[in-house]
């Protein structure tokens, strides 16, 4: 391999869909979807229920197969979490970020010591003998937060990961994030359905058509952070990407 | 890894030592960790106070002594009221007499050890095979089409039904009255493994699938965890069946030489000792609650950790 292709793998990006089209039988849930998603870079994927966004995912982490176009992912290696945190309740909290050090063949000192890293890095530092059911639903994510980052990922995907939460939670686990994105330089690509969410956490929100998915609109969201989900600009911006989604929603009436 | 994040660390390590619940340091913390830190505590349940320990186990027992004393009142007015003659439906004094002199003989703990070596190695070889046909069973779909309702089948036969074949092929021996006991017992234990298989939440496959697990580690670190619980039933249930079958068993094929409970059970009946045959009624009842007892701790311990239970 030359230095220039090197440099090209290297500087390209993570993650590139080239009209991505998935079906499920005569169902056609993403049609000719084209994206990428930079190293580095926080992209939000946004779209009302039927939209395709979690099978996009699930496209991308290779849980399943594409029905048409070109997949790339350069063979780096992914993490995705979910909605529901889905920790192992037979393990402590310890064990569950453990455990992907462990099927990793990682050593018994270091892959403890690697877990307390992690879980220092969530802010959840002498919790690790606890066991998930005594945490909350917001601990219990960012314990699947250390988990995803315990697989040394070079993409993290995310499924709605604060959909189940309270506001209040949601909002301190968005800075949480977004101090997590930008120290360990993560390269993630988040699936929501709520817009303010998108437009406060993201460096690119991509807005998905339903039935079938397909990419409506590209934004570049620029405002500074560390942002504020109830700032101005972001309520602004919020605003103006709703309306376009409402308006796709209403194209379904009939 | 960022270097603010070890010093952190070692306050909240250097207080973990005695206390049950993790303590936030407060002091040199940034203010989005102790919003983080507050959250946390705020949405963490408070441990509530369980009361006393003898209170707890007063509050557990009173109904059971309660509902043995009821029995025992009811079985004494039936006696009293002379429904059948004294020798033949004897008074709970009188049995508790019999029970009380025949439990210090070294006789009976002699029964009580042959039933319960025939007990012990007919359920762990029906756990063993249980377990094996289980794990085939959920492994191998053709192996299910063709006897995963046989084995359904088998759980719901009387296993008093085995025991002439048994004893055909086996003459009176022990191994005529394992066999039964093996048959009784392995369905379960089979059962409760494939549907412990079977109910994996899916969720939790696909986080074995994101992991990266494949073969033994799925086994090893999702499978077989995952269906523990479905299995501590099957072998609670197993239990069941196979104690049931080792006393129809022990009553039908009596090895010579071998004074089990049931065979002393047996001789009782035959000399018309009505009292003896209800110390061993007992007898058997009791040792039967204690296994469950046991398997119900074990069962509990695991409800608990996974946080199946609500104290």
């Amino acid at each position: 391999m030359s230095l220039l292709e090197r440099q090209d793998v290297r500087t390209g990006p993570l993650v590139r869909l080239e009209s991505v089209s998935k079906s499920y039988g005569d169902l056609l849930a993403l049609d000719r979807v084209s994206l990428a998603v930079q190293r580095g870079e926080f992209v939000c994927l946004l779209g009302a229920s039927g939209c395709g966004k979690s099978t996009l995912l699930s496209l991308v982490a290779g849980l399943d197969q594409i029905s048409g176009g070109t997949l790339d992912i350069g063979g780096r290696k992914v993490s995705l979490m979910f909605q529901e945190a889905a920790l192992f309740p037979w393990l402590s909290v310890r064990g569950n970020v453990e455990l992907p050090l462990r099927l990793q063949g990682v050593s018994r000192p270091e892959r403890r010591k690697r877990a307390e890293e992690l879980l220092g890095i969530v802010r959840l530092s002498g919790f690790s003998d606890k066991r998930p059911h005594e945490l909350s639903g917001g601990m219990r994510q960012r314990v699947a937060l250390a988990r995803a980052l315990a697989q040394n990922a070079d993409i993290l995907l995310m499924d709605e990961p604060f959909g189940a939460l309270d506001a209040m939670t949601r909002d301190i686990l968005h800075d949480e994030l977004e101090r997590i994105w930008r120290e360990q330089s993560l390269t993630v690509l988040f699936v929501t359905h709520n817009v303010r969410e998108a437009v406060r956490l993201g460096d690119r929100v991509i807005l998905l058509s339903s039935r079938p998915g397909r990419v409506i609109e590209d934004y570049a969201i620029t405002h500074e952070r560390p942002r504020r989900i109830d700032s101005p600009e972001v309520s602004a911006q919020a605003g103006e990407i709703t309306d376009r989604l409402r308006a796709e929603v209403a194209r379904h009436a009939q | 890894m960022p270097s603010k994040f070890p010093s952190a660390r070692a306050g909240l390590e250097g207080t973990s030592g005695d206390s049950t619940a993790p303590v936030v340091e407060k002091v040199g913390v940034s203010p989005e960790a102790a919003e983080v830190a507050g959250l946390d505590a705020l949405e963490l349940q408070p441990q509530r106070d369980k009361g006393q320990r003898g209170k707890r186990i007063w509050k557990n027992t009173w109904p059971k002594l309660a509902a043995i004393a009821i029995v025992l009142l009811v079985w004494q007015i039936v006696v009293w009221a002379e429904w059948k003659p004294i020798y033949v439906l004897p008074s709970p004094e009188t049995v508790f007499t019999d029970l009380g002199s025949v439990i210090t003989t070294a006789d009976f703990w002699d029964g009580v050890r042959v039933t319960m070596t025939r007990a012990f190695t007919g359920f762990l070889l029906a756990v063993v095979i249980g377990t094996i046909i289980g794990a085939l069973v959920s492994q191998f779909a053709p192996l299910r089409a063709a006897i995963g309702s046989l084995i359904t089948g088998l759980q719901t036969m009387p296993s008093i039904m085995w025991f002439p074949l048994a004893i055909l092929l086996f003459q009176l021996s022990e191994s005529a009255i394992l066999f039964v006991v093996i048959l009784g017992a392995a369905p379960s234990v089979a059962n409760g493994l494939i549907s412990g298989i079977d109910y994996v939440p899916r969720t939790w496959l696909r986080v074995g699938q994101v992991l990266g697990m494949r073969g033994v580690a799925k086994y090893r670190h999702l499978i077989l965890p995952a269906s523990l619980p479905s299995f501590i039933s099957g072998l609670k249930q197993g239990w069941a069946f196979s104690w049931r079958s080792l006393m129809a068993g022990e009553l039908l094929v009596i090895v010579p030489g071998a004074l089990s409970i049931g065979v002393r059970m047996q001789q009782a009946r035959d000399l018309s000792d009505s009292s003896l045959v209800i110390c061993y009624i007992i007898v058997v009842l009791i040792i039967g609650i204690l296994i469950d007892v046991l398997f119900n701790a074990a069962d509990n311990a695991l409800r608990r950790r996974w946080g199946l239970l609500s104290n």
